[in-house]
């Protein structure tokens, strides 16, 4: 009950929180269309994505909206059925890399001590070793990379920048008194850390899920770019990859490869401004000048 | 001192993860992936490189596992990477010399350069809170850099390469040009430079931007700023010296930090432009299954790294008397 109430008041501040400001609503609006592209891909695709049956190197026209590629496929289709792949990605990554920092990030503050130095040089060390290269050495033993093991290498390697940075809110949290007046009553730290701890930290872990999710938009798309994705799924990384191998800008076909980065910024695009949004949430003087004007009026 | 030698320590650690790393990937892959490269191998090298690179991927070694991860240590510490399949049979760090002093042009400089221009502009923009900077930057740069590095590089070759054709699009010079010292042969690389280093300098930019921005509006609400409009300084000197140092504190951390997610962006604009650096090199040796080389270029990338964040911890003690007195 407790927490159905705490749901519904945070999704009414949000709300609210759109309607004021342009970035966060511009942000939610880009989201809300990938997700229902990505629910019902197929009430958008005007053709089969997969079929090679139209005349290739066809120019953009009414049937073609963004042409074909010289396989014969319909470019527009393929960006529509490729959204579910990044979305997904963007999703599940963001997801289990926001849990991995939270536990980490928070368990390091909140015990002190030799398990704070350690899961902090853990962060450290996992946040400095460039990540991409990582990924590609990961995946170059096994050619090329399925959904899940993508999902698993982009979290084991994305979930450090945001431990880093709940563990420096959660320290400055535990000593002020309401949590040590949670302590006094005799809370378990459970009750401390999910009741008192974390919920005043939920703007800097929501910008930690949008931060991630992005990473793993971009790093997925650049992996399956240069070929160590599963070369044969849906995905914009993989028209990319296509589009490149065939040269699709140097034939002209520039569409081709175009369309799916485009939606690929798309989507980056919408997380950042969301992500952009959440940080002035977490830090009043960022906020735009003028509106902190209306608001001192009101 | 102190300060330096922690982070001197961090240092060490962080590269004897990243080579521990590099030494546990290949035996928990299934079906050791380097069993079918070394069988292509025997019989081509001698019986002593053949040795360690059976050290580094654990392959018929009747020593345990133990030993072997110190023989392996030992070598990297050598510099002995073993033998290159992509140019074989050249030496590993043979074939990493040729390629290093391209990226360190091409992404060294333009990393730097995008780091010092996005923290003026960051920084700038504060400072005129509400001003045109102020509210054209930041919404530009967010979407900017959301951007995949890579496709910034395939607009660019499509617009400027191949629609207007003012520049090369591929590689690192004109491969007919014979490479000598000569103004001529220089021009022709700065010529292949400039697309690719725009890419990068334009796509990291907007992180400086944005993180200087935010320090600086946090510093510029301080009392010592305050201090000093009211003593009649001049805002330029306000602006560079009192806000501006303090604000850059938490920027260079962050430059330090954030640097894998640049050198990641540059693997793939490398790539784009089939610019011939570690990236490309790195993607190359994936291709081949040239596992020596893929291993060693992963080292020496995080090397550099990890040497640019210990640059940037100097940089700090050295702005911030604060590291140098206490712990």
């Amino acid at each position: 009950m407790r927490a159905l109430r705490l749901l519904g008041n945070l999704a009414g501040r949000s709300f609210r929180f759109m309607r004021r400001d342009k970035k966060a609503a511009a942000g939610a609006i880009i989201l809300f269309v990938l997700l229902v592209l990505t629910a019902f891909p197929s009430w958008f695709t005007p053709h089969d994505p997969a079929a090679e049956i139209y005349r290739p190197g066809a120019a953009l026209s009414w049937s073609h909206l963004l042409g074909t590629t010289s396989f014969g496929q319909d470019v527009f289709s393929q960006v529509i059925a490729g959204t579910r792949q990044s979305v997904m990605i963007a999703l599940i990554v963001g997801f289990l890399c926001t849990i991995l920092s939270v536990i980490i990030g928070i368990s390091a503050a909140y015990m002190g001590g030799f398990i704070d130095d350690g899961l902090s040089l853990l962060t450290d060390v996992v946040l400095v070793i460039p990540t991409f290269p990582l990924i590609i050495v990961i995946v170059g033993y096994l050619k090329s990379a399925s959904f899940w093991l993508m999902v698993f290498v982009l979290v084991f390697t994305g979930w450090s920048y945001g431990a880093r940075q709940l563990r420096v809110q959660a320290l400055s949290l535990r000593n002020r008194d309401y949590l040590l007046a949670a302590k006094a009553r005799g809370e378990s730290s459970w009750y401390v850390i999910t009741v008192e701890l974390i919920p005043p930290m939920t703007s800097l872990i929501v910008a930690n899920f949008l931060g991630a999710a992005l990473y793993a938009v971009l790093a997925s798309a650049g992996l399956q770019f240069v070929g160590l994705g599963n070369i044969n799924t849906e995905s914009w990384g993989t028209m990319l990859y296509w589009a490149q191998n065939n040269e699709a800008l140097q034939t002209g076909l520039p569409l081709w490869a175009l369309a799916p980065g485009v939606a690929i910024a798309i989507l980056g695009s919408g997380l950042a401004l969301l992500n952009y949004a959440f940080d002035e949430v977490a830090n009043p003087a960022l906020r735009p000048v003028r509106a902190t004007k209306k608001r001192s009026v009101a | 001192m102190r300060f330096l030698a922690r982070r001197l320590g961090f240092l060490l650690i962080a590269l004897w993860a990243a080579m521990t790393v590099n030494f546990l990937i290949p035996r928990l892959m299934p079906g050791n992936p380097a069993e079918a490269m070394m069988g292509r191998l025997r019989g081509h090298i001698n019986p002593a490189s053949l040795k360690a690179l059976e050290v580094a991927f654990g392959i018929n070694t009747h020593q345990s596992l133990i030993s072997s991860y110190f023989q392996y240590l030992n070598n990297c510490v050598h510099l002995n990477f073993g033998i290159s399949l992509l140019d074989f049979p050249e030496p590993v760090s043979h074939v990493i010399s040729q390629a290093l002093p391209w990226s360190l042009g091409l992404v060294g400089v333009s990393t730097i350069l995008g780091f010092l221009i996005g923290t003026m502009l960051g920084a700038v923009a504060a400072w005129r809170r509400g001003g045109a900077l102020d509210s054209v930057l930041p919404p530009v740069f967010i979407v900017i850099s959301a951007f995949p590095y890579f496709f910034l590089g395939l607009l660019f070759i499509w617009f400027f390469g191949l629609t207007l054709g003012w520049f090369p699009i591929l590689g690192g010079y004109t491969e007919t040009v014979t490479p000598s010292l000569t103004f001529g042969f220089i021009g022709n690389i700065l010529d292949h430079s400039i697309l690719p280093a725009f890419t990068i300098l334009i796509t990291s930019i907007g992180g400086w931007i944005l993180t200087m921005r935010n320090n600086m509006i946090t510093v510029v609400a301080e009392d010592y700023v305050k201090m000093g409009r009211a003593k009649g300084l001049k805002p330029r000197r306000i602006l560079w010296q009192y806000a501006g140092r303090n604000a850059l504190l938490p920027n260079l951390t962050g430059f330090a930090m954030s640097l894998g997610f640049v050198i990641s962006g540059a693997i793939l604009v490398e790539y784009v432009f089939n610019y011939p650096g570690l990236g490309f090199l790195l993607l190359q040796a994936v291709e081949n299954e040239d596992y020596p080389l893929m291993q060693a270029l992963f080292l020496l990338i995080t090397v550099a790294v990890l040497v640019a964040i210990f640059i940037a911890d100097i940089a700090t003690a050295l702005l911030d008397p604060r590291t140098r007195t206490t712990s």
